[in-house]
């Protein structure tokens, strides 16, 4: 479980634009009737996404009305799972993974390359408040090590010297390509593939 | 070396593109709806013979998982529900399955939705892979396009909707009841069995609740036979795997191959050998980071099965493979792993709850070799009290591997910590252990 701070200033309303709201009925229809609560995850998302990448606690507030049930059990959710930012985030947010088999290529040096271009802190934005980074765990891109997520997109086969490049780009005001930084397709083993290559070369 | 024909997800790689024209080349719904007209029996016994079992760690018998579904559909409607929320560390093959192979996995939802008699079937997708769930999603959109799912499917007359829904970050979630609690807008807490979901799960309703890998091998297992998929591995150790080799290896990848291939093999001929060479090798998590590692003289041997594994007093789990060299700092690496289950814990169980704190911070002062001789021993017990005494497997899975280092490097900790400063004498305190079971010997 994780420990979620709130963020201290808060915004007086909340509520879904017309984007969102379509959305939001679209995943509602997802469930039986009388199950609208299973959407709460869902909602929270959208709730994000509008509300540049953190949610307020009116927007809880506003989903639990929406989907008729206790504020409390939005606000548990919203606290359980730690993907729900509940303070604002850099508009490039970096989770930079370190479990064991990111740690063991190097993770903890892509942590003072943040460190030292980013900012000291976790979650802390950067001096020109584009970027805020923290460790997370386990991504699930492990042959891919080390590796982060920067908002949705996959940024694979770092080291600090690519991360550099990548912090670089974001200051120029440029958006980086996600994806393998050492040249690979995907989970292939570089220059050592030995199977499927009929269908390599189809 | 496994034969390429005899793989089941060639497009692991993304050679061809995973749309429905390519995915169509490779055999996928190929013959759909000869399998459903065969009936439920059939695909059941199937299933059954191949001895298939689970991909998601537990390696249950799926056959038989399906067999629990009550045969005829009551007042409650059943459900299928996907595992997809990857989020074991070392393991990224359902990840490659959802980028690249989505129609193997849609086929077998049909398939499995139709043999458990659900008409609605839920993918539960980890968050973070939100890129790989909008690419299942134009999958979904193009079988629907195709009368692939939707209404009458393929004109069979069996009815199947598909949705995706996103986790957001909680590693506990794949444990099948906390995911079922998380897909009704709940906390991610998992539930006491029994009752088991095959029963009651998802709102109440029989549950049928399977892993990503499981679900996209039964087609091709349907079309080549069961014969087929059980003449690979061994018996109980049936057909193919994706292993996941991670960690200080050459060229770490994911790969396709059959039960039971040495891990010594594996690890040379796919990962291109260890970094330094084997004999560099320090040890090996064979199934993810809940299941014990092994040293270096049991990797030499030691082959890559259910079984095999459980032998060797560990488990096959997800098969995603870390390999630890001499470079690294063993007690570092299992102190990190017990940072990742003290972050993911949910809560629920006060002996998960607080003891996955206590194994962090000691397994910390160990690495920096702050620790007492008799805190070993200490640490030994905390793992057995979790062991056993918690709702879901999550306390398993975190003691089991602070036991596996416990038991090959006990020599090298206490190596480490010497340090020893108030406690002269060791005394025999039961901090710990229950009092009741001190009586008995051995306790």
């Amino acid at each position: 479980m994780s420990v979620k701070k709130i963020h201290k200033e808060q915004p007086e309303t909340f509520q879904f634009n017309d984007k969102s709201m379509e959305a939001a009925n679209k995943i509602v229809s997802n469930y039986p009737n009388g199950k609208q609560q299973s959407a709460v995850m869902a909602l929270l998302y959208i709730a994000q996404r509008q509300n540049d990448n953190w949610i307020p606690l009116q927007a809880m507030k506003y989903i639990a009305k929406f989907l008729d049930m206790p504020y409390i059990k939005v606000y548990e959710v919203a606290t359980f799972y730690s993907m729900y930012n509940l303070s604002p985030v850099g508009k490039y947010f970096f989770q930079v993974c370190t479990t064991t088999p990111c740690m063991l290529r190097g993770a903890y040096d892509l942590v003072k390359v943040c460190k030292n271009k980013i900012s000291e802190k976790e979650n802390v934005l950067s001096d020109d408040g584009k970027i805020s980074w923290m460790e997370v765990e386990c991504l699930g891109a492990c042959v891919n090590a080390p590796m982060m997520q920067v908002n949705e997109d996959y940024y694979e086969d770092l080291n600090d010297k690519k991360l550099e490049e990548i912090i670089e780009t974001i200051y120029q005001n440029k958006n980086p390509k996600p994806g393998s930084y050492s040249g690979r397709i995907n989970a292939e083993p570089v220059n050592n593939r030995k199977t499927l290559l009929g269908n390599k070369n189809a | 070396m496994l034969k390429d024909e005899d793989r089941i997800f060639q497009n692991l790689y993304n050679d061809s593109g995973a749309d429905i024209e390519s995915a169509k080349l490779r055999n996928d719904w190929n013959g759909t709806k000869e399998i459903l007209d065969k009936g439920r029996e059939w695909i059941i016994n199937e299933v059954k013979s191949s001895e298939l079992r689970g991909r998601g760690g537990a390696g249950f018998p799926t056959g038989l998982k399906w067999s629990f579904a009550p045969k005829e559909v009551g007042s409650r409607p059943h459900y299928l529900v996907i595992n997809a929320d990857e989020s074991e560390p070392g393991t990224c093959k359902d990840r490659d399955i959802l980028r690249f192979e989505p129609h193997k996995l849609i086929e077998g939802c049909l398939i499995a939705s139709y043999a458990v008699n659900a008409h609605k079937c839920y993918i539960y997708i980890r968050g973070e892979y939100f890129n790989e769930g909008q690419k299942l999603q134009t999958a979904i959109d193009e079988a629907y396009k195709n009368n692939l799912i939707g209404k009458n499917a393929l004109n069979s007359g069996w009815d199947l909707d598909i949705y995706i829904h996103y986790g957001a970050g909680a590693y506990i979630c794949g444990e099948e009841t906390a995911l079922l609690e998380s897909l009704e807008g709940k906390k991610g807490q998992p539930r006491l069995k029994p009752p088991f979901p095959a029963l009651i799960g998802l709102y109440g309703c029989p549950t049928i609740i399977n892993n990503v890998e499981t679900v996209a091998a039964v087609p091709t297992i349907l079309r080549r036979g069961a014969k087929w998929f059980s003449s690979l591995g061994r018996p109980k150790n049936t057909g193919t795997k994706i292993y996941c080799i991670s960690g200080n290896v050459n060229n770490p990848c994911n790969v396709e191959e059959e039960m039971g291939i040495p891990l010594k093999e594996l690890i040379e001929t796919h990962a291109g050998g260890v970094v330094g060479g084997w004999d560099n090798l320090k040890a090996v998590i064979p199934g993810g980071s809940s299941m014990p590692m092994l040293p270096k003289e049991i990797c030499d041997n030691m082959k890559m099965d259910f079984d095999a594994c459980v032998e060797n007093k560990t488990g096959l789990g997800t098969a995603g493979i870390v390999v630890i060299n001499n470079d690294q700092d063993i007690i570092k690496c299992m102190a990190r792993i017990a940072r990742f289950y003290k972050h993911e814990s949910c809560g629920q169980c006060t002996p998960c709850r607080e003891g996955s704190g206590w194994m962090w911070r000691m397994l910390e002062r160990m690495a920096a070799g702050q620790a007492t001789p008799d805190e070993v021993d200490m640490l030994f017990d905390v793992t057995k009290q979790i062991e056993g005494h918690t709702i879901c497997a999550f306390g398993e899975g975190s003691s089991w591997p602070v036991q596996g280092l416990i038991r090959h490097f006990k020599d090298e900790i206490l190596e480490r910590n010497k340090f020893d400063p108030v406690v002269k004498k060791q005394k025999n305190i039961p901090y710990l252990v229950d009092q009741h079971l001190l009586e008995k010997e051995n306790a």
